[in-house]
């Protein structure tokens, strides 16, 4: 703002905060209403750390560590799917009450509209997989591969997991290597290895993972 | 590279707020606000990467306002008493709101020019391209405007605030 000589125009009065709140959640609701919000987004507090939802009008779309840079998830978004986007909680309220109630033990099965446009052949081929795989229970790379039939693309695994769009929605983390060891995970090894504690109905050590 | 549309409203939302209530009194002003986001939001797609987006919402808040002083001045039969369609605290203009109530008692040509170079912060360039007319003419309506406003101000509010309330 460039009124230096004239000081007196800078406040629009003590309310602006507010007001802008006021205005930005009207905004969303129009947009909504409008289906001019491509992509609806918000962050939720988990054991494993803060985690960003992002939702089309198709479904969950997106879900991102911290470690992943949030702020460079929704570019990413932007440039792939749309720029229209906005921070609208609403969309994802249920996705937020699963996942806290995945976080919890108190739910094993996610029931929830998936938008897997992010992924493309084979690594979808390998999400659709994914998700058959039951809660507790794990994988090898080269089985997943195997039920993909392509049983030599093990290393093709491991890239459509590290990609996973949707970790922990899609199971990613219940893929470990054929000798037991983790493998790797986008989330990072702690992670894994919480999730599989919690989905194996031991603690997930919440605070010394979130950081 | 565009940057999600929820970044151009943090960062640009206050600014074009104070133009909407630089040209037009609450609640013309928030409507006109959320009438030039809402397009903005529609339109973002296709504005050209590198384009300065703060000139090209100031000039969408341009158009928006001026829709609304039409359908002011479209409404401004003498009437006995203005029916109240809002309610009370969405009309509530607050006492610190003076300065701004000052400005938007000035003509139309040198408010523009005040609040797109003044509060946002435009060369007088972009200001002339957003409101037509010369850089020079942009100036000279900016320059009467903050003198016209000095005197008006600095010599009594409440002569402004009635001044407001007749025309």
């Amino acid at each position: 703002m460039i009124n230096s000589n004239d000081p007196v125009l800078a406040p629009i009065g003590a309310d602006e905060a507010q007001t802008m709140t006021r205005l930005r959640d009207q905004l969303v609701a129009a947009a909504e209403a409008d289906r001019l919000l491509d992509i609806a987004y918000r962050t939720v507090d988990s054991p494993v750390g803060t985690l960003l939802l992002a939702a089309t009008d198709q479904g969950l779309v997106r879900v991102a560590y911290e470690q992943q840079d949030h702020d460079h998830v929704l570019q990413g978004l932007s440039e792939l799917i749309s720029p229209r986007i906005l921070r609208a909680p609403r969309r994802l309220d249920q996705v937020a009450r699963q996942l806290a109630e995945y976080f919890a033990g108190e739910r094993r099965d996610f029931v929830l509209p998936l938008d897997f446009r992010l992924a493309h052949g084979f690594r979808r081929a390998v999400l659709a997989h994914l998700v058959s795989i039951n809660y507790g229970h794990t994988e090898s790379y080269a089985e997943v591969a195997a039920a993909t039939g392509h049983a030599r693309a093990v290393r093709a695994v491991g890239t459509a997991c590290a990609t996973n769009p949707l970790p922990v929605v899609v199971p990613c983390h219940r893929v470990l290597r054929s000798d037991g060891k983790l493998g790797g995970y986008a989330g990072g090894l702690e992670v894994k290895a919480a999730l599989l504690s919690l989905e194996a109905g031991g603690p997930i050590a919440g605070d010394t993972l979130s950081r | 590279m565009k940057p999600p549309f929820e970044e151009i409203v943090s960062e640009h939302g206050p600014t074009v707020l104070r133009v909407c209530r630089a040209v037009l009194a609450r609640p013309d002003a928030d409507d006109a606000w959320s009438e030039t986001f809402l397009a903005a939001l529609r339109a973002y797609p296709d504005l050209p990467d590198g384009a300065n987006t703060e000139a090209w919402l100031v000039t969408i808040a341009h158009h928006k306002t001026i829709d609304f002083l039409r359908a002011q001045s479209r409404r401004a039969v003498p009437v006995a008493h203005v029916t109240e369609t809002r309610s009370a605290s969405d009309a509530w203009e607050p006492s610190d709101d003076g300065l701004w109530a000052a400005l938007r008692a000035l003509p139309t040509k040198q408010r523009q020019a005040v609040a797109y170079h003044h509060v946002v912060g435009l060369p007088y360039a972009e200001v002339a391209a957003i409101v037509g007319g010369s850089t020079d003419a942009a100036r000279r309506a900016a320059h009467d405007g903050i003198r016209a406003l000095r005197r008006s101000y600095r010599n009594s509010e409440s002569d402004i605030l009635q001044k407001e309330s007749h025309s």
